[in-house]
């Protein structure tokens, strides 16, 4: 195989996000937020065809899936799933690229595309098993979620903005940024303390992004706590009241 | 590719500037950043809007609406040009007019409707957020008809929340998110606050604190709340006063801050055969009394070391007998009827639920007291070495307060919240300046109709009884074309816009001459009854002539309203204007600080657009009305910049609270003419610390008081005891017994006594019982999606390939009962009309439960879409299917279909049925004809930003 559609050994860094499960309340904010600071950013624009048309489409390198869950023993829930681009370790995308425009960075795992390489052949969408790829329509490149590498690292910024834009406007701090490789970081940590899962783990792609999943909900059915009592009185709440007013 | 990695620029520009100015995407008004680039055509554009994280709101987070108004601001449904009509109404069909004509022809229907009869301008301003200066431009006018979008938002939950305890939820104040210990909240889905309540919710998460969702539907916040209860709507009010019932019988109350800041000890006059029978007993002074309980002596309320009786009868000097409130608000909801046995059935939550939930709250409130170590000083000069708290929090909005028994409902959570000693105590509710403002704090309403003279006072106000209300002299006919303050809806603190159109189409109580709308879709997804209420407005007379005989909007973009109106002035966006966010209007305070902020032109507008209040200063200018020119005649103003900065309500407060008089003044001060640039220098906002001493108990609290006096936001202390039994209420229950004058109509008489309960009550909501329930066995409503405000995303680029069309939710028990699946379409019956529309399964909801996002569906021809767009073919509205009356009643009235006590629009009061439509052409019924666009359609492709790529 050309070494242009290897993966490197290893990676300095893995970066990469974590996506809190139990607080996304799927408001799409990290979604439009992306598009608008990666249409002006890295590589072609984010492209839209008949956007006040019959048939609006356009890409995006994040987006939202509402799934219902109907447990036996609960009543149905809502999760909403944040995807984008996982960063993979053992990133199926890249070592499909014919022409090596995808790969996965060394220093810091970051997949991107190098778009003056892509020919718009979709492959590496087809190999992704998170559909986390979208050709523009205008372009017909490869689009891809790219953590905002032109964030990240950018100076023209302050430090604390140096984040990915979905993780620095998310409302509800459900993302988190940071390295995996170190095991001290933030998001390892999370992972390490709310059990983060990888998504599809069969698939064996070593997905570098972790999905923190939903906590355990309240069943309706779950008893009432013994409170032995305290404020229960023979004499009925009036009576209760006035050994209240006596103590004030 | 180890040695061939391409090299990137990771450190491209970003922005030649960045612009700090307030979002208007939604209602939050956060804080935006918005990062100015030249583009390719050397012209400034955005390049980037990001949330400023310096901004009290928002701390630096935005939404996907916000984030998307890039999109808003470029939109192809931009309106560049007054318009004047030349079709028939509604068909859109325009002439371009110069501003000078625009404004001529404006001038000459304004005056000589000021000139004659100023009550036949109906000028009412929707979503509007600078309600403070377009209701003083209507006060100096003249009319008593202005109002804005309050009746049909969510006035039950402002309204209810002022009169018990001087604040509301929002924007009036919070949960404690720092130290709650428990959170419930209820019928919210996502917005009213929608980036500080995710920002409150994620901290709750962080810090392990249990939120519970109580909403038909488990979407948004609901889904990750953890625990969730699947009320049946409408019957929100019944569960709490079953929580109430619980907590009272474990007397859970907490007694000590009841006796300190509520009027559970006032006695009640217990004389059924008086005219003053239910009110409180006064002393002389008007004061209210209390039992000493260990002497029986009467005494004024607020006589130190009194040792007030919460039970017991006692005889007034005047020989009647008096019963503390609390007593009779103990007996009432220790019932057997709120036991939470007796409620499962119609709320469809278990007594198990209701029982555990209020062990929870009652767990939360009274073992995990909060104690936050500083402190403060009572109004009655009292010490308190501590802030002592009970953690429990609450926040509720529109699916609460969209119900004929919204203002009760609305009630009894507040009722729930002073009984375990919640409001302003730490981990509770907290205020938001400038509140508290009781009801003793607020004016009464205002009305009037002298020609070429102003109202006395502002329009909207809360009366005390029912010697406010605004009514002819017949003591019967309302004054307002709404109704607003008269028998049919006597607390209605934001009037009935949603009456408007319907009333004078009909005349009643008069027909008017000019309607004038501001930023308000009344013709389609703003109205109940969309179908009709399009036909009102180009509804003509025997003799050709229109009903309502001229219609003025104001909108920056071609809405469906647009097609209705004879004048169009078109608004610019929210990135080209002055704007002031005032704490005179509708605030964005924090608890800890007092916060204003500005919107300013971070772009100049490309088209022929201003301002719509810069066009009502000029406007005012050209009408003479008074405080808006000077004593030569000269306009006063320039435009609204120099109003917000110049204009005065009482001497030293104006609408911008900081930087005042030389720079160095908050609160009070002079006008500083260099206030706005200190504005746009801060940030685009102002941020006064409220002292620690003064930030909790703020009611009672003087450190607040002298506070807030020194802050010019009231002139001296008010007392706020909060309204536990809310005595106005049973004022009127004596005007329907015909004990008090004014002597409720007759007509009125059983309505009001079965809702004016001045302990909230709960009662089904109207159209249950106006229509038969086996016909329309299931409830439908609609909520807000995250990310859309109304109909103004449609609109946008981005917003509308998540939100282009909907489909209607409906529960798999009745799917499995009806016949349907995913894909099939569905006639949605309900007494007053039928749509057609897509249907999904979904189980996470209610099971007598339908329901859809909000305001999708689209006329055809608005918003710059093409005449196929999904949002006309496959969105749709429940609109068509909620009546603005209620179902006749065959007594020659009509009833709104609004609560009863603040006219609050019932909108989720709906009752539906639904069948399966038969396979056919899949589009959404009704279907109207298209408007004439007055804009040109988008571009076909969109490569936003290509300019700048790297």
């Amino acid at each position: 195989m050309d070494d242009v559609t290897t993966l490197p050994d290893r990676t300095e860094k893995k970066l990469g996000l974590v996506i809190d499960l139990d607080i996304c309340v799927g408001c799409h904010a990290c979604v439009v937020n992306c598009k608008e600071w990666n249409t002006g950013g890295y590589g072609a624009p984010l492209s839209d065809v008949d956007p006040y048309g019959d048939d609006p489409s356009g890409a995006w390198l994040n987006r939202i899936h509402t799934f219902e869950v109907t447990p036996e023993d609960a009543p149905a829930q809502i999760v909403h799933f944040p995807k984008s681009c996982l960063h993979c370790e053992d990133a199926p995308c890249v070592t499909v690229c014919p022409t090596g425009a995808s790969y996965k960075r060394r220093d810091d795992g970051i997949v991107l595309v190098a778009e003056d390489l892509c020919i718009g052949c979709g492959l590496c969408a087809w190999a992704c098993p998170y559909g986390a790829r979208e050709m523009d329509p205008v372009e017909k490149v490869m689009k891809k979620c790219t953590l905002c590498v032109d964030r990240i690292y950018n100076e023209n910024l302050q430090e604390e903005d140096r984040v990915p834009a979905c993780v620095r406007t998310c409302p509800a701090n459900a993302r988190h940024f940071g390295d995996f490789a170190d095991p001290d970081s933030d998001v390892s940590r999370m992972t390490r303390d709310r059990g983060g899962i990888d998504l599809m783990p069969e698939m064996a792609t070593k997905p570098v992004n972790k999905y923190l999943p939903p906590r355990e909900k309240t069943n309706p059915n779950a008893p009432t706590p013994s409170r032995g009592g305290e404020y229960e009185s023979a004499d009925g709440f009036l009576g209760w009241l006035d050994r209240m007013l006596e103590k004030l | 590719m180890t040695d061939r990695e391409p090299i990137i620029d990771t450190s491209p520009m970003v922005s030649d500037e960045v612009r700090k100015t307030t979002c208007y995407m939604c209602a939050c008004r956060c804080g935006i950043d918005v990062h100015i680039r030249k583009g390719a055509d050397g012209q400034e554009k955005i390049r980037y809007i990001e949330g400023n994280r310096d901004h009290p709101v928002n701390r630096g987070v935005l939404c996907a609406k916000g984030s998307a108004g890039i999109m808003q601001h470029y939109s192809p449904a931009r309106l560049t040009q007054p318009l004047k009509r030349v079709g028939r109404r509604g068909e859109g069909k325009f002439e371009p007019i110069s501003w000078d004509e625009a404004l001529d022809l404006a001038t000459s229907w304004l005056s000589e409707i000021r000139r004659t009869d100023p009550k036949k301008l109906a000028f009412f301003t929707g979503r509007d957020q600078s309600q403070s200066f377009t209701g003083w431009w209507a006060q100096q006018f003249g009319t008593p008809n202005f109002a804005a979008h309050g009746g049909f938002c969510s006035v039950n939950m402002a309204t209810a929340g002022i009169y018990t305890f001087g604040g509301a939820f929002w924007e009036f104040g919070q949960p404690d998110w720092e130290k709650t210990e428990l959170f419930i909240i209820f019928g919210v889905a996502e917005d009213h606050d929608s980036n500080p309540i995710k920002l409150g919710l994620s901290r709750l998460k962080e810090r392990g604190v249990k939120v519970i969702g109580v909403n038909p539907v488990r979407t948004g916040y609901n889904a990750i709340a953890d625990e969730w209860v699947g009320i049946t709507p409408g019957t929100d009010g019944l569960f709490v006063l079953s929580l109430i019932h619980e907590i009272l019988k474990r007397g859970a109350v907490d007694v000590d801050y009841l006796l300190r800041y509520t009027n559970a000890a006032w006695l009640v006059i217990d004389a059924p055969d008086d005219p003053d029978h239910g009110l409180f007993a006064r002393d002389s002074k008007e004061s209210a009394l209390v039992a000493d309980r260990e002497s029986g002596d009467i005494l004024g309320y607020d006589r130190r070391n009194a040792k007030p009786a919460l039970k017991g009868a006692y005889t007034l000097p005047d020989g009647r007998t008096a019963r503390p409130a609390f007593e009779l608000l103990a007996r009432k909801y220790l019932a057997s009827e709120y036991d939470p046995e007796a409620t499962e059935r119609t709320t469809g939550v278990s007594a198990n639920q209701t029982r555990r939930i209020a062990a929870e709250i009652i767990e939360a409130a009274f073992e995990r007291e909060v104690i936050v170590e500083q402190p403060w000083t009572d109004l009655k000069g009292e010490r308190h070495e501590r802030m002592i708290g009970r953690p429990v929090s609450f926040h509720a909005m529109r699916g609460i307060s969209a119900h004929s028994n919204g203002f009760q409902s609305c009630r009894a959570i507040h009722l729930l919240q002073i009984l375990i000693g919640s409001i302003d105590a730490p981990g509770g509710f907290r205020f938001k300046p400038p509140y508290p403002r009781p009801v003793n704090g607020q004016p009464r309403p205002h009305g009037g109709n002298t020609p070429e003279a102003p109202l006395s006072g502002p329009h909207l106000g809360f009366l005390r009884g029912p010697d406010d209300l605004l009514l002819e002299d017949d003591g019967i006919t309302p004054q307002r074309i709404d109704k607003a303050f008269s028998w049919d809806a006597p607390m209605s603190a934001h009037g009935l816009m949603h009456m408007v159109i319907s009333n004078a189409h009909a005349r009643d109580p008069y027909g008017i001459d000019l309607l004038f709308l501001y930023m308000a879709n009344m013709s389609w997804n703003s109205s109940m009854n969309t179908s009709a209420v399009m036909d009102m407005l180009s509804d003509t007379d025997q003799n050709g002539n229109y009903i309502i005989p001229k219609i003025i909007y104001s909108d920056a973009y071609s809405s469906e309203m647009v097609a209705f109106a004879d004048l169009v002035l078109p608004d610019t966006t929210y990135l080209e204007r002055h704007d002031a966010i005032s704490l005179l209007d509708r605030p964005i305070s924090e608890p800890d600080c007092v916060s204003d902020a500005i919107r300013w032109p971070v772009l100049k507008p490309d088209r022929d657009v201003r301002g719509f209040q810069s066009v009502l200063i000029d406007l005012g200018a050209r009408l003479k009305l008074p405080g808006l020119i000077n004593q030569d005649g000269s306009a006063k103003f320039t435009d609204y910049a120099d109003y917000i900065v110049h204009h005065e309500r009482k001497p030293g407060v104006g609408p911008l609270s900081s930087w005042r008089g030389d720079g160095t003044q908050t609160g009070r001060g002079p006008a500083n003419p260099e206030q706005m640039d200190r504005y746009i220098e801060n940030g685009g906002f102002s941020e006064t610390p409220v002292p620690e001493e003064a930030r909790y108990f703020k009611h009672a609290n003087r450190a607040w008081h002298d506070f807030a006096v020194k802050m010019g936001l009231q002139d001296q202390p008010v007392e706020n005891v909060f309204q536990l039994y809310l005595e106005p209420l049973q004022k009127f229950r004596l005007s329907a017994e015909g004990k008090q004058k004014p002597v409720a109509p007759e007509s009125h008489r059983s309505r009001i006594l079965a809702t004016f309960d001045p302990l909230p009550l709960w009662y089904p909501p109207f159209e249950e019982t106006a229509v038969d329930p086996a016909k329309f066995p299931y409830h439908a409503l609609t909520q807000r999606p995250a990310a859309m405000y109304h109909s103004w995303g449609s609109q946008n680029a981005w917003l509308r390939q998540i939100h282009g069309k909907n489909v209607m939710y409906v529960p798999g028990e009745i799917c499995e009962r009806e016949g349907l699946k995913d894909g099939d379409w569905a006639y949605i019956n309900s007494a007053h009309g039928t749509i057609k529309v897509p249907v999904q399964r979904m189980d996470a909801v209610n099971g007598r439960t339908l329901w859809t996002w909000n305001a999708i569906g689209k006329r055809k021809g608005a918003w710059a879409l093409s005449d196929n767009a999904p949002e006309t073919t496959e969105g749709f509205l429940l609109n068509h299917l909620i009546h603005e009356l209620l179902p006749p009643k065959g007594d020659g009235l009509r009833w709104s279909n609004s609560d009863p006590i603040t006219g609050q629009a019932a909108w989720f009061d709906l009752r539906v049925s639904i069948e399966k439509a038969e396979a056919g052409d899949q589009m959404v019924e009704p279907l109207f004809e298209p408007q004439e666009s007055p804009v040109s359609k988008g571009s076909k492709v969109i490569a936003f930003g290509k300019e700048w790529t790297t």
